[in-house]
């Protein structure tokens, strides 16, 4: 696809990746679909996307801890067949033995490539000197901070010299200071070329993260995880994240990722799409209001940039696209090239009081919500006016995964006991009409 | 519920016949109680299976006459041990040396006791035979209690206290509810080892009298005697039988129920309720008995009772030192008083060669239990990991191991005592297996739960970085279910010593097999109504027992949670 031929030797091939969950009776899950990616010696490339557009299992799948459904995965030219040796990964929730010390942890990949223990010792202290935990070397990981952990996980993959570091959001469970510190920290060693590595492959939901850090980022659409955008960052190492090309590029991929899917060919001539294949995001009712009265008031009045807002309000992607497509859903907000614009119809909400908001909300349910009047419905019909959840997770779970259905599920409870169109008893997993009208 | 009221469905139908069929059942047992220890039938009983029925009834209905005492000494003693400081100092090392003493070896004795309270009754039989059952289960449950109740959250007591809850609704609102998770648990546990005792109990012999009450363990007992070894394996089905029904009938649903009293506010894993709790709350019979009995229970406590409103906490005020001392002197005077009763007995009956001779086949013991031990892990953790590693077979196993070790073991003596007869095995090797027989199922299913919990980021990393063989057992996984295993091997090492009192003697028919061991030791002075050596062979096994669990266990258990945990 590329005119200009890389010279650079090429580490990992993935071809035609598809990864897909098997489901009874139903079609097949699909996480990844037909992804291509060829990772050469010498850069750093950022997966970005959001959570469920299945960048981890591509990261799974190319460390060789996941078989791929279909399609090959080749490491320096041959098929892969189980962990590789010439990979290390650092984990989102650091993953470290409770039980070792800091240096038994960092030796550990070490001890398996039964490296003697004078030369294991001697490597284990330049990686633990190297990243920035000397004197922490007798140190239990209890008894550490996040970052110190997370500097452990990169000391103890960095020790084994691999030629690929994998990082699955390796700073995604630490503080904004904490993250910060570890990053510059990185791409130092990296300028330096003090890393022991060639090449660098991270997943990232953060934005910010991947135009700092990567020189290429692959972005990933959703269900089913597919590669949107492939982007090249052209700025030199250090990266100025005030600078007005970073921002413009942020902002581009903050348009990216809210653009709402254009139909694909394939889409349009499927089936009609059933009511309930529409997952449902958990977003409280709570947060959509207080979005709703944030953007309506000063500074923003009515319009805000994407990333500005997500910075004021310190969140992070995926903590900001859901709620404000779940607002678009309700044709509260409608979000376009990385702005969110608050309709007419979201300003009167923000306007009402409790009852009439939550009449707003019932009827934004009942006209964008096929599963509230599906429910609502069968309520209705029923002489008890009684109807069990578990039928309603089972057609869901026809359309999607279990923890989809069952996050959709609580999320329409949440929605309809709020507009109090049904109510719900937890222990017999019912919807009723108790106490409703 | 207006649209609630209609015709009763048929759900309703089979569940009042079996409410009636069991106010039957246990209106016929009860009247077995009552009637004088020589009238025809009351403590004689006849291999003929069809009897099996209501023996296990009667055996169920005394395991659930001990699980309310214990239940009840558990809301007494347990929060008499939380509530005051004073009472704690007390109370719990109490607990924690009667956790450890073989209640066995004194079953003749409170026989005999119980039989005096109700001269000529088989009431008096009925008493003693629950209070062994009483033994074995009330003690955990009392820790459990104990602990929970330590351990209520500050701001829920804030709470109750700053909405002027009195100590009894406190205690009904917020303190019961809070320990029930954890009660049930041990109440479940209680009644597996309730069952070992029900077997053992039910047929006891005092000087040349010997009485069975109507019950399993009777007929096994009898079955022994007779060498009908037909009879014992109608026993085994039988246990099964009344295993599977009140697990499934009562333990599940009580497991799934107190679910919604855990604390932790994140969403657990969503089991599918049984169904017997899916069919009570879906009758309506049985729903509407369920609300009276909830609302009758929540009238009660909600009630205001209380001697005193509860008074501004002086975080400030010491407690005082005069009462203190008091206390301790009164503490030490009844200390005293007991040494010197024991004394007394000791010197009038025993001589120094006694206690020598009980330390030694302590010791022998001793070495039966860790060589059971050593083999137990080494063949169980293996296998506990490679199930507990695959979630599907985690599932299945799980419930499997539960159930063995609710089994009581020994019910299975017979065949192995058959055996050993058959071959002319020595005994001092070959009845040593049944000290485990029971209890080994406790590492099991321990392990397969630390196994299956083992965090998948660590599965991963060990993956990634081709962590394999023996560096995998020992630098991965051993420490990963070290923690779980202890739990494990407490309980089954504690069960193991208890389980030496039967399993070091057995017999069939006229042959009599005898292991040299404490266990061997207390059987025979209690065959021989020797309360001397029974005493001294018990008081021994406690102090190995307690010794065993200072020296051993706690270090480990502590090990395990400072170093393995990463909380």
């Amino acid at each position: 696809m590329d005119a200009v031929v890389d010279v650079r030797p090429c580490l990992i091939e993935v071809t035609g990746c598809r990864q897909a969950y098997h489901k009874e009776a139903n079609a097949d899950l699909v996480v990844l679909d037909d992804v291509n990616l060829t990772l050469r010696e010498g850069e750093i490339v950022a997966l970005l996307g959001r959570s469920g557009s299945g960048k981890s299992t591509l990261l799974r799948i190319v460390s060789g801890l996941l078989k791929p459904t279909s399609g090959s995965v080749k490491w320096r030219g041959t098929q892969i067949t189980g962990p590789t040796e010439g990979v290390a990964m650092v984990f989102q929730s650091f993953a470290l033995f409770p039980w070792l010390t800091v240096q038994e942890n960092v030796e550990i990949g070490l001890e398996a490539r039964r490296v003697p223990r004078t030369e294991r010792e001697a490597r284990a202290e330049t990686a633990i000197d190297m990243i920035g935990l000397g004197g922490f070397e007798n140190a239990y990981p209890k008894e550490l901070s996040g970052g110190m952990r997370q500097r452990v996980g990169l000391a103890r993959a960095l020790v084994v010299h691999p030629d690929l570091l994998l990082m699955d959001e390796p700073f995604s469970a630490l503080d904004v200071l904490t993250a910060e510190t570890l990053r510059t920290d990185l791409i130092d060693l990296w300028m330096d070329g003090k890393l022991p590595v060639k090449s660098v492959l991270m997943v990232t939901h953060n934005i910010e993260e991947a135009v700092l850090m990567c020189d290429r980022i692959l972005v990933f659409s959703s269900n089913p995880g597919r590669v949107a955008n492939e982007l090249k960052v052209p700025f030199p190492h250090p990266r100025n994240r005030l600078d007005p090309d970073f921002r413009q590029m942020v902002d581009d991929i903050y348009g990216i990722m809210t653009r709402r899917p254009t139909a694909s060919p394939k889409a349009a001539t499927a089936t009609p799409v059933s009511p309930l294949a529409m997952p449902l995001q958990r977003v409280g009712t709570n947060i959509m209001s207080g979005l709703m009265e944030t953007l309506a008031a000063e500074p923003y009045a009515g319009r805000a940039d994407l990333p500005a807002l997500a910075a004021s309000l310190q969140y992070e992607v995926d903590d900001l696209l859901p709620l404000g497509e779940t607002l678009q859903l309700f044709r509260f907000a409608v979000l376009e090239e990385g702005d969110i614009l608050l309709t007419d119809l979201g300003r009167k909400f923000v306007e009402g009081d409790t009852d009439e908001r939550k009449q707003i909300f019932a009827e934004g349910l009942r006209a964008h919500v096929p599963l509230v009047n599906m429910i609502r419905q069968v309520l209705d019909e029923r002489w008890n006016h009684r109807a069990s959840a578990v039928r309603f997770r089972d057609e869901l779970e026809d359309h999607m995964s279990a923890d989809y259905a069952a996050d959709t599920l609580r999320t329409v409870i949440g929605w309809g006991r709020y507009a109090e169109l049904f109510a719900y008893d937890e222990e017999a997993e019912q919807f009723s009409l108790e106490d409703i009208e | 519920m207006a649209a609630g009221w209609r015709l009763p469905n048929i759900w309703d139908a089979a569940a009042f016949v079996c409410v009636i069929g069991a106010l039957v059942a246990v209106g016929h047992v009860a009247q077995g109680t009552m009637v004088p220890i020589d009238a025809p039938g009351a403590t004689q009983i006849t291999l003929d299976p069809w009897n099996l029925p209501e023996y296990a009834l009667r055996t169920t209905m005394r395991m659930f006459a001990a699980l309310a005492a214990s239940l009840l000494f558990t809301f007494t003693y347990g929060t008499a041990a939380a509530k005051s400081r004073r009472a704690a100092l007390v109370l719990v090392p109490v607990l924690d040396v009667l956790q450890s003493v073989p209640i066995l070896g004194f079953l003749t004795f409170t026989v005999v006791f119980f039989m005096n309270l109700f001269p000529g009754q088989v009431l008096g039989l009925e008493l003693a035979s629950i209070f062994a059952i009483f033994t074995s289960q009330a003690w955990n449950m009392a820790f459990s209690m104990y602990q929970s109740l330590k351990t209520v959250p500050a701001d829920l007591a804030e709470a109750s206290v700053s909405f002027h809850l009195s100590g009894w609704q406190r205690f009904w609102k917020l303190e019961v509810p809070f320990a029930t998770p954890g009660l049930v648990w041990n109440t479940m546990m209680s009644m597996s080892g309730g069952w070992f005792f029900v077997v053992a109990s039910e047929a006891v012999s005092v000087g040349d009298n010997t009485w069975k009450l109507p019950g399993i363990g009777s007929y096994v007992a009898l079955a022994l005697e007779q060498k009908d070894i037909l009879a014992v394996a109608w026993a085994i089905l039988a246990m099964l039988v009344v295993i599977l029904a009140y697990d499934q009938l009562l333990f599940r649903p009580l497991v799934a129920w107190s679910a919604k009293f855990r604390f932790e506010t994140t969403a657990g894993s969503t089991a599918s309720d049984p169904w017997v709790l899916r069919l009570m709350r879906r009758t309506r019979l049985m729903k509407f008995i369920g609300e009276l009995v909830g609302n009758a229970a929540a009238y009660v406590g909600g009630l205001r009772l209380s001697f005193r409103s509860r008074p501004l906490a002086e975080t400030s005020k010491q407690p005082s030192r005069t009462v203190d001392f008091l206390w301790s002197a009164f503490l030490l005077v009844v200390v005293a008083l007991a040494v010197w009763r024991v004394v007394i007995f000791a010197s009038r009956a025993l001589v120094w060669s006694d206690i020598g001779e009980a330390v030694g086949l302590g010791l022998i013991t001793l070495v039966r239990v860790v060589v059971l031990m050593i083999l137990a892990t080494l063949f169980w953790v293996p296998i506990g990991v490679w199930l507990g590693l695959r979630p599907e077979w985690a599932r299945r196993a799980q419930p499997i191991a539960q159930f063995l070790a609710a089994f009581p073991a020994n019910l299975l003596f017979p065949p192995f005592v058959l055996f050993i007869v058959y071959f002319h095995l020595s005994p001092d090797v070959w009845l040593t297996p049944l000290m485990i027989l029971g209890t080994q199922w406790y590492i099991l299913f321990n392990v397969v739960a630390g196994a299956a919990a083992f965090p998948g980021d660590l599965k991963e990393a060990s993956a990634n970085f081709r962590i394999s063989g023996w560096l995998w057992w020992r630098k991965v996984i051993i420490p990963g279910i070290f923690p779980y295993y202890v739990t494990g091997a407490i309980t089954a090492s504690g069960g193991s010593w208890n389980a030496a009192i039967v399993a070091e003697v057995a017999s069939w028919g006229d042959t009599k097999l005898q292991a040299h061991g404490l266990g061997a030791y207390i059987a025979d002075a209690t065959d021989k109504g020797d309360m001397a050596r029974v005493v001294l062979g018990v008081v021994v096994m406690s102090t190995f027992v307690v010794l065993f669990n200072r020296l051993l266990w706690r270090p480990m258990y502590a090990y395990a949670q400072r170093r393995l945990t990463l909380a």
